[in-house]
């Protein structure tokens, strides 16, 4: 029955009115990604004592920049743009409410977004991404995040009523793969701001005057319980790619129905505590309760085994349809000449890597290594900048135009290829340098230094140019991917395109009711998230170290 | 929700690894006392100057081949700037901040670690090489960040 849902589905056009409301969250998304693409390689060329800063705009101003408009604004809009896409594809257009509260959203997110980068400009909030105090903002740096994350919540609001209106008017039925994606993202999504919000809140009464002190590791462990779960929350949306739209660009069928659904739950309900292994090197906590959370971060990996199972298994199954065999003969039978099969790809291969660099890092000897090194920066512009957001490029080129009424040209899936390769080169000279300048030292977050001349660092030099000119090349694939995205959206020849849905394969088993029963996993997800951070908070709560009045060190 | 025989296998080596590097961490931990900094005693950030051994930050021999360094961070320097220890001896750092949350990294070392005002954060550590160690401060602390370092001279 879903089947057929789906097949006649397949190539209908899509809604006009849900189409604009998609395509204006990408428009505003790329926007970012373009002002957030250039100050990452004035950054880097910075960095490398290749380029200087006026006095107006410092290393920090552009540090902060960047990671806002490309940590938070480009992914979550272009996230939320996706997943609005997917709702009104696969439950059957969005519902009027639901359209208002998505627009209301977009419209908060953008004020938040404006108040926030007023006040960087201005000079004012050079506190970075994750704005640790006692370094204290102005007010409104923080207003405006509490505006744009709760304006966030409106379009988790109405992505929870469009899948429960579906839900109650299908009995039976199982919600549909890829909103069962949706569900999870919007689920996590929301769990994990819960703690930043609140650090928001404090950090705000704190700014405007009426507390005079904050404490410090408190409002730090919080922030923790967001920033982690906050990459995997695109990570996640990367999976959705991967497991229903990747088959479908290859001509396979889906791995396995339940077995993606319960990807989706244990990314879920294992996530929030995992953001504690920022903290392994923090004053504060026994060395118990940091190897509590080292097991709990690792349980997160858990379901990327799976992945990386399901994924060769797809590829397996599709070269074994076509004819090819051997153990690598399934790199045969691939498209490697099609964009939306090779950006997803080279993002999966980046995770391994990634991956196990995540793997390695949360020991807690190892992490004394790397901790706040170059390494960790490194580490997150593969698994972000390679796996989730290369993913994301991959699925401009049928998201777009399925939105646009416009088809991808071969000119365009030309333009793609390279593009795919140019951000792929850049991000792995830029990730590897660091990686490497990492383990010699080099501190993250910090502006060109030689340090009085001092042998050791100089010895990061030559790493240095690698870095800057991977930032360089970036910069040529953003610029791409940004024309690429606009090209799509309103010159290329109008058509209809299809939303790539992979099918079950026909001996699929049937997935079981239990695993719409959502009640479940929040409750899991809850227990999980108190027995992570309960004993933590309260300890630094009621045996809190002094509290620390406002500082501004810029 | 029958799962392949290989992806069986696949699962159990990938979660058996998972779960080793957890053991191999609480076995260097408990077994070799060598766990990451996390000092747990407190401090008014403010009064800092004022409380022992704060007052008076420096080194102190303590023992024959043992040394206690003081050390107070705030934007942007270390104090103090420069320490001299010998090789081979047992060096405890204790440090805490006056101002913003610095980081305390120790380069061709494994000493690296978050000192954050309110809490005094302990290191625990023997030079075996002598040689001038570049220290810098790896958590974002304000417009001079890049150039708050330090050396320790071990001879």
């Amino acid at each position: 029955m879903q089947k057929e849902r789906l097949s006649v589905k397949k190539f209908l056009p899509s809604d006009p009115r849900d189409a604009s409301i998609s395509l204006t969250f990408l428009s505003v998304a790329f926007i970012a990604l373009l002002i957030g693409g250039i100050l990452g390689m004035v950054q880097g060329l910075n960095r490398a004592g290749l380029f200087d800063l006026p006095n107006w705009f410092d290393y920090y101003q552009a540090l902060t920049a960047h990671g806002i408009l490309l940590v938070v604004v480009f992914t979550l809009l272009f996230v939320i743009g996706y997943y609005y896409a997917v709702l009104s594809h696969t439950t059957g257009g969005l519902l009027p409410i639901v359209r208002k509260l998505v627009w209301a959203a977009f419209l908060f997110m953008v004020i938040g977004v404006v108040f926030v980068v007023f006040q960087v400009l201005a000079g004012t909030s050079s506190v970075l991404y994750t704005f640790y105090p006692p370094m204290q903002a102005s007010p409104w740096f923080y207003v405006g995040l509490i505006i744009a994350i709760g304006g966030s919540w409106l379009a988790a609001l109405g992505a929870f009523i469009q899948i429960y209106t579906w839900k109650k008017a299908n009995p039976g039925h199982r919600i549909p793969l890829l909103t069962y994606f949706a569900a999870g993202f919007f689920t996590l999504y929301f769990f994990g701001t819960i703690g930043v919000m609140i650090e928001l809140v404090m950090l705000t009464r704190w700014a405007f005057g009426f507390t005079e002190r904050i404490n410090v590791m408190f409002q730090r462990t919080l922030f923790w319980s967001f920033g982690h779960t906050l990459v995997n929350t695109w990570y996640l949306t990367a999976l959705s790619v991967w497991y229903v739209v990747v088959p479908r660009v290859i001509g396979g069928r889906l791995f396995s129905d339940t077995l993606t659904r319960l990807v989706v739950i244990l990314l879920v309900v294992l996530n929030i505590p995992g953001g504690f292994h920022h903290q392994i090197v923090d004053p504060g906590f026994s060395h118990g309760m940091k190897l509590m959370h080292g097991l709990m971060s690792m349980a997160i990996g858990f379901p990327s085994l799976m992945t990386a199972f399901a994924m060769f298994a797809v590829f397996s199954r599709v070269a074994l349809h076509k004819g090819v065999k051997g153990p690598f003969g399934w790199m045969k039978g691939m498209p490697w000449k099609d964009v939306r099969f090779l950006a997803p790809f080279l993002a999966m291969v980046a995770f391994i890597p990634g991956g196990l660099g995540g793997i390695v890092q949360n020991g807690q000897q190892f992490n004394q290594v790397v901790h706040n090194t170059l390494w960790i920066t490194g580490h997150f512009h593969l698994t972000v900048g390679i796996t989730s957001v290369l993913t994301f490029f991959g699925a401009v080129y049928w998201l777009i135009p399925y939105l646009s009424g416009r088809t991808l040209t071969k000119k365009m899936n030309r333009l793609g290829l390279i593009q795919t390769w140019a951000w792929t080169i850049g991000m792995v000279l830029m990730a590897f340098s660091m990686h490497w300048l990492g383990l010699l030292g080099a501190p993250r977050r910090t502006a060109f230094s030689t340090y009085g001349e001092h042998a050791t660092a100089q010895s990061w030099s030559p790493y240095l140019l690698f870095l800057a000119l991977g930032g360089t090349l970036l910069m040529v694939a953003v610029i791409l991917i940004v024309y690429i995205t606009f090209h799509l959206m309103f010159a290329a020849p109008k058509g209809v395109t299809e939303f790539p849905i992979a099918l079950p394969t026909r001996n699929a088993s049937v997935t079981p009711a239990w695993t719409d029963r959502w009640w479940i996993f929040v409750l899991l997800l809850i227990i999980i998230v108190l027995v992570g951070y309960v004993v933590p908070l309260v300890d630094l709560w009621h045996n809190a170290a002094p509290g620390s009045k406002t500082f501004i060190t810029w | 929700m029958k799962l392949h025989k290989f992806e069986k296998i696949w699962l159990f080596i990938g979660a058996s690894m998972l779960l080793l590097t957890v053991i191999y961490s609480a076995f260097q931990l408990y077994a070799y006392a060598d766990g990451p900094p996390s000092g747990r005693d407190t401090i008014d950030p403010e009064k800092v100057t004022e409380t022992a051994p704060f007052d008076e930050p420096g080194v102190y021999k303590i023992d024959d081949n043992e040394y206690n360094v003081v050390m107070v961070l705030q934007a942007f320097s270390f104090n103090p700037g420069e320490v001299e220890v010998p090789v081979g001896a047992k060096v405890n750092f204790e440090m805490t901040s006056i101002d913003v949350i610095h980081g305390f990294q120790v380069l061709n070392t494994n000493i690296n670690g978050l000192v954050t005002p309110g809490h005094i954060q302990t290191f625990t550590y023997t030079f075996n090489k002598p040689g001038e160690y570049l220290v810098v401060c790896n958590e974002y602390c304000g417009v001079g960040h890049q150039m708050m370092s330090m050396t320790i001279k071990v001879k």
